[in-house]
């Protein structure tokens, strides 16, 4: 792991990342930081690309030009001699270990219980003692507050709660960084509350978060940094209660003016 | 005992429906005709002395037939394993993105699906006139290595005829798996496709290699697809073992029984003999298929507990036994 001399204190560093599907550009230069220990909330129209950019972080999606690095490690490749190397999926594999994600659908493993989710991952791909992994494990479901799930099957649980054993999930692999994309969107208005909750308290743990939201109270409250995106690009990015309050860019004004 | 409706009448509950329920007539006529031709059945079998019952009971369990039934059911399961587990390298060949290792997955399964297993028993149990001899563990340059040293080394480590080796039971048993082998492979890819593409996500997000993944994640979801049609497919595996009769093996069920039948002059109780050990070990297949699929029904919910949904599974009335017929498209 890099410290954060190497790193300039920099948890995320893309430059001008670009990616396409097939004819159809979705990232047209992507320029951002995220500091370690900063909570970014990115917000933007449907199609504006926020998914795809957070898939690229964590290397779900190969991207086609620019830079990104992750803890000072550039993503998916290894430069040697001013050349570009992939990595194996091996090594790839490897480098997610640090990154959590949680995504907008959950995807609970639904064949093992809320405690066998969690275990999976440490258990299996870091191959620590499995005592050990179970006594985490279970102090993550206390702090996401579902002790009493543990051998509950994903499908007996509310959204909200397999959401929270998502996110308990990904905090299991002690990753430096976590990405959320639309943690709170299939979820019906009563439990976003008690999401949005866990993730205010592992902010104020001091986690790096970049987040996908349309939540822009908990922007507000929760957030450091704020980017709007659109169109493959980040049109502003500020903090949340300036580009809240006081949208520079047309673009923002007409977006903010439709969800707030 | 009191009707507690009527003595303390609850003002919200208004008091229970009493209708005539509706008469089903033509059920009962059916019933009735079902139950004559049954009877009649039961009165040809018992009556009829062609059966020579007590010539079945005699000679369906002598000890020949009882090693027939042994390897009737080591040849289901041997080419049941080996056809499950290289039908999953299959599937997993199929979709992968190398063109070559999916084209080889595709040509494999176009092969032995097109030939008949009669024909691919017979071919199996004739292939020793293409090989005199198998070297097993040859060491290339073992003859010149051999000089060097000063010893006089053979270059392999043991040879088997041709004939022995693919004859009899490994013929058999390689004609069937391997063919049972493509079927799988198409019933598991069904499986493998069937699984939410997020799972594999959510797998690589966590850092779990792509074999972790596909062991831990996929392959146990995919199952609750795969399950009914493997259970049909080792029925009729169970069924074709009869085929390797013409490989030859000679110390099968079905030929055993055929023997004893055509040398006694009693081929009719013999041929109803088979059919009652094939319903028995059927039915223990079924069984076994009932406990499987509860097992990987795990966090699906629908847990089989009732006895509806327990007859359901094994194979009674509509539901999955039917899915997916002669081994998937
Ligand atoms: N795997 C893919 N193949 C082809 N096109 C894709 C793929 N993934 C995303 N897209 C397209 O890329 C564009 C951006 O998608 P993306 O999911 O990143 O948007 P988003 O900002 O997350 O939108 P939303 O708010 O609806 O989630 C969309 O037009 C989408 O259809
Ligand atoms: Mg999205």
């Amino acid at each position: 792991m890099s410290t954060a001399d190497e790193t300039g204190g920099l948890m995320v560093r893309a430059e001008a990342v670009h990616k396409s599907f097939g004819r159809l550009e979705v990232l047209r230069g992507i320029d951002l930081e995220v500091k370690s220990g900063e909570v970014m909330c990115v917000v933007g129209p449907s199609g504006s690309g926020k998914s795809t950019f957070l898939r690229c972080i964590n290397h779900l999606e190969k991207i086609d030009a620019g830079r990104l690095w992750v803890n000072g490690h550039l993503v998916g490749y290894r430069e040697s001699g001013g050349r570009l190397y992939e990595l194996r999926d091996r090594e790839v594999a490897a480098q997610r270990r640090d990154i959590g994600m949680v995504f907008q659908r959950f995807n609970l493993f639904p064949h093992m219980t809320a405690l066998e989710n969690i275990m999976e991952a440490p258990y299996r791909v870091k191959r620590q003692p499995k005592a050990e992994v179970r006594s985490r494990s279970l102090a993550l479901l206390e702090r996401v507050g579902l002790s009493d799930k543990a051998g509950s099957y994903p499908a007996q649980l509310s959204g909200g709660q397999q959401q929270r054993v998502a996110i308990a999930r990904a905090l299991a692999m002690e990753p430096a960084l976590m990405l959320f994309d639309e943690p709170t969107s299939a979820l019906d208005p009563e439990l976003v509350g008690e999401v949005l909750e866990v993730m205010k308290q592992l902010a104020l743990d001091g986690m790096t978060m970049v987040v996908v939201t349309h939540e822009m109270g908990f922007a507000r409250e929760v957030g450091d940094s704020l980017v709007f995106m659109d169109g493959g690009v980040v049109v502003e990015q500020g903090t949340p209660g300036d580009v809240l309050t006081e949208p520079r860019h047309p673009r923002t004004r007409d977006f903010l003016s439709k969800v707030l | 005992m009191t009707d507690l409706s009527k003595d303390t009448p609850d003002p919200a509950r208004p008091e229970a429906i009493k209708a005539v329920p509706v008469r089903h007539p033509g059920r009962w006529v059916a019933v009735v005709v079902i139950a004559v031709l049954a009877a009649m059945f039961v009165n040809m079998l018992v009556t009829n002395e062609n059966f020579k019952w007590s010539f079945i009971v005699d000679n369906a369990f002598r000890p020949n037939i009882v090693e027939g039934v042994w390897t009737t059911i080591a040849l289901t399961v041997l080419a049941m394993v080996i056809g499950v587990l290289f039908g999953i390298v299959l599937a997993v060949m199929r979709l992968s993105d190398n063109p070559i290792l999916s084209g080889v997955a595709w040509l494999y399964t176009w092969f032995f699906r097109a030939v008949p297993r009669l024909v691919l028993a017979i071919l199996f149990g004739n292939m020793g006139i293409l090989y005199a001899k198998y070297h097993i563990g040859g060491v290339p340059f073992a003859g010149p290595l051999g000089d060097l040293m000063g010893v006089d080394i053979d270059g392999t480590l043991f040879t088997v005829d041709a004939r022995t080796l693919l004859s009899g039971f490994m013929a058999g048993l390689l004609a069937l798996a391997l063919s049972e082998a493509a079927y799988m492979a198409e019933i598991v890819r069904a499986g493998i496709l069937s699984v939410d593409p997020g799972q594999e996500e959510a797998a690589g997000a966590l850092g779990m290699s792509r074999a972790l993944t596909l062991r831990r994640i996929i392959l146990p979801q995919a199952m609750r697809v795969i399950i009914p049609p493997t259970g049909n497919e080792t029925i009729a595996m169970l069924k074709d073992t009869s085929l390797v009769a013409f490989v030859p093996v000679t110390n099968e069920l079905f030929f055993q029984l055929q023997a004893v039948g055509s040398r006694t002059f009693n081929v009719f109780p013999m041929l109803v003999a088979a059919c009652m050990w094939y319903l028995i070990l059927t039915s223990f297949l079924l069984a076994g298929q009932f406990f499987i699929e509860r097992h990987f029904a795990r966090g699906a919910g629908e847990q089989p507990r009732d006895k509806r949904t327990a007859l359901r599974a094994l194979g009674f009335g509509s539901g999955g036994g039917a899915a997916g017929g002669g081994g998937g498209a």
